[in-house]
């Protein structure tokens, strides 16, 4: 089965994020890091491949700085990666992001494609579904759990007061949730191995997209901020402050 | 024109929908595509909150829909061209409003938390850096503008008394796209309040240490008869069901009580919470961004101050 992985490079969430105060996009240092949600279609996909002999292809969109968020993928055992590196892709849309990435996944090939629900740095939480739509798959998406008969690709699908069985039958995409799978850590040998493996990087007129979003930011403000609050240390009776202001609230 | 994407959930509107057909007809005339059978009942709750039209789309059985959905509305939209569509952001939202925008080849503003309607200008509020940030997006592209909005961003209330015309409309065939097919449905069923509806919320993050370490998560909350809150980590991490996720990609939460045990703080838990009335954090790190938001902060080890808590709760 040909599986393509879509992962993101994203700035460290352990470090504060910063807009760009002319363009209003995210600062994007050259040191990225895989996002952490990725992992889970990175897992995904490679026990599908070794299940059906297949391959995994990442496929990624955004600035490529030193690469060190594709090696993660690549060090867990993917094939190769195909990135869209663009200046004129600086702050997409999900819809032209959604465009790019079906792009290069059609160009590669495809039985089957993996990515998670949403970014950490961006969350419009809609890309994986506008792909499926440019790629006209079936989407099954917000899977807890996934698992490959033939052709056929089944999920349990997480839904507000339990979840779903869906199936479908390949070409198809697969939107996972973290705990879909556990994540395996890089092998010194996988990490080694990444180096080497294969990073295409094209452009989105490689691609033939022509960036166009269709919305632009106006104003950056801080939220009206929380009148600040009381910071004690416990020294053995914090627990009496929490059962005074439970009190006052009028909860107990 | 504001149109509003409502799900039917076990035969009633579901209540982001209602919430966002309260804002949608402050933003002028107010009409609903409702995904599911529907009951009457549910129509003329759709009244009551505002809805002049409803256009009823069938929800398929044995299979998702949404990718036929998706098809149906750009076919009502080419009709009746509405300026706007709110959408929530829950699971069957998401998935229409992926395909829809993808077909129309028109932009989404994700994540909204307010919408405001200045002649031809529509500006959607956004908010980043875990809430403390707002951003304001202007639509550049035509209408129709598509708009996904958070849960609990407007507050529902009833505002009309008259029927809802009621349109039913036929779902296509989604062709490969909609071939998808459901074969089970499972209901997970948790004791105690809701996470959504709760006053009260107990929730709990990496610094309890090991899952066992809930159980004084669950102890705090049993006497308070309040819900219980996980941020992602632990959710990862297999601690909790994700059910119990409060956060960005988990659920919006505003109970006029929070009580954060062990919980850093992270961008993306604020995001979900920081709305909350009250916000009671207890946490070893001093400098945990949690404090920021909260109206009492206790710089301790939850292991000492929980368990003097619930001994505390438990006596009264």
């Amino acid at each position: 089965m040909r599986i393509a992985v879509c992962v993101k490079q994203i700035p460290d969430p352990a470090s504060p994020y910063e807009l760009d105060p002319t363009t209003h996009f995210l600062q994007r240092p050259a040191e990225q890091v895989l996002d952490d949600t990725d992992r889970y279609g990175v897992e995904m996909g490679l026990q599908l491949a070794e299940q059906t002999e297949g391959t995994v292809t990442l496929v990624s969109m955004g600035p490529a700085g030193n690469l060190n968020g594709i090696r993660q993928a690549l060090a867990m055992g993917a094939h190769k990666a195909v990135l869209i590196d663009d200046e004129s892709l600086r702050g997409s849309d999900s819809l032209t992001t959604a465009r790019v990435l079906a792009a290069a996944i059609e160009r590669e090939g495809f039985d089957l494609v993996i990515s998670g629900t949403e970014s950490t740095d961006g969350y419009s939480g809609v890309v994986p579904q506008q792909m499926a739509e440019l790629l006209g798959v079936p989407a099954l998406t917000y899977a807890k759990s996934v698992s490959v008969e033939g052709s056929t690709v089944k999920i349990n699908r997480q839904t507000a007061s339990g979840y779903d069985s869906v199936e479908a039958d390949t070409p198809v995409l697969v939107s996972v949730t973290a705990g879909v799978v556990e994540p395996r850590y890089p092998t010194f040998k996988g990490i080694m191995d990444a180096k080497k493996k294969t990073v295409d990087q094209f452009t989105a007129a490689d691609l033939g997209v022509a960036p166009d979003s269709g919305q632009t930011i106006v104003s950056v403000r801080p939220a009206p901020e929380r009148s600040s609050g009381e910071k004690v240390v416990d020294e053995g009776d914090a627990h009496l402050r929490i059962v005074t202001l439970l009190e006052q609230a009028k909860v107990i | 024109m504001a149109w509003v994407f409502i799900e039917d959930a076990g035969g009633a509107p579901a209540t982001v929908g209602l919430e966002m057909l309260t804002k949608a007809r402050q933003l002028g005339d107010a009409s609903v595509v409702y995904f599911g059978a529907g009951t009457d009942s549910a129509m003329t709750e759709l009244g009551r909150y505002g809805a002049g039209t409803v256009y009823q789309l069938d929800k398929p059985d044995g299979a998702l829909g949404t990718a036929a959905a998706a098809q149906a509305l750009s076919a009502l939209i080419a009709e009746h061209q509405p300026d706007l569509i709110l959408f929530g952001l829950t699971y069957t939202d998401r998935d229409v409003v992926g395909r829809l925008s993808a077909r129309l080849g028109k932009p989404i503003i994700s994540n909204a938390v307010d919408v405001a309607v200045d002649g031809d200008t529509i500006t959607v509020t956004n908010e980043i850096f875990g809430g403390m940030t707002l951003v304001d997006t202007v639509f550049v592209a035509d209408p129709p503008h598509l708009i996904v909005v958070r849960p609990k961003s407007f507050v529902a209330e009833p505002g009309g008394d008259a029927a809802p015309t009621v349109v039913q409309v036929a779902l296509p065939d989604g062709g490969h796209a909609g071939s998808d097919r459901v074969t089970g449905t499972f209901v997970e069923e948790s004791a105690g309040p809701k996470l959504e509806e709760a006053a009260v919320i107990v929730a709990g993050g990496r610094g309890l240490g090991s899952a066992d370490a809930f159980d004084l998560i669950e102890q705090v909350a049993r006497p308070l008869k309040a819900a219980t809150g996980a941020t992602r980590a632990i959710v990862d991490a297999g601690w909790v069901p994700y059910a119990k996720q409060v956060g960005q990609t988990g659920k919006t939460v505003k109970p006029d009580v929070y009580i954060a045990a062990g919980v850093s703080g992270a961008m993306q838990h604020l995001v979900g919470m920081k709305d909350s009335k009250i916000i009671i954090a207890i946490n070893k790190d001093d400098e945990a961004p949690i404090f920021s938001v909260a109206d009492l902060g206790i710089v301790g080890d939850l292991h000492q101050v929980l368990p003097k808590l619930i001994d505390a709760l438990k006596s009264r």
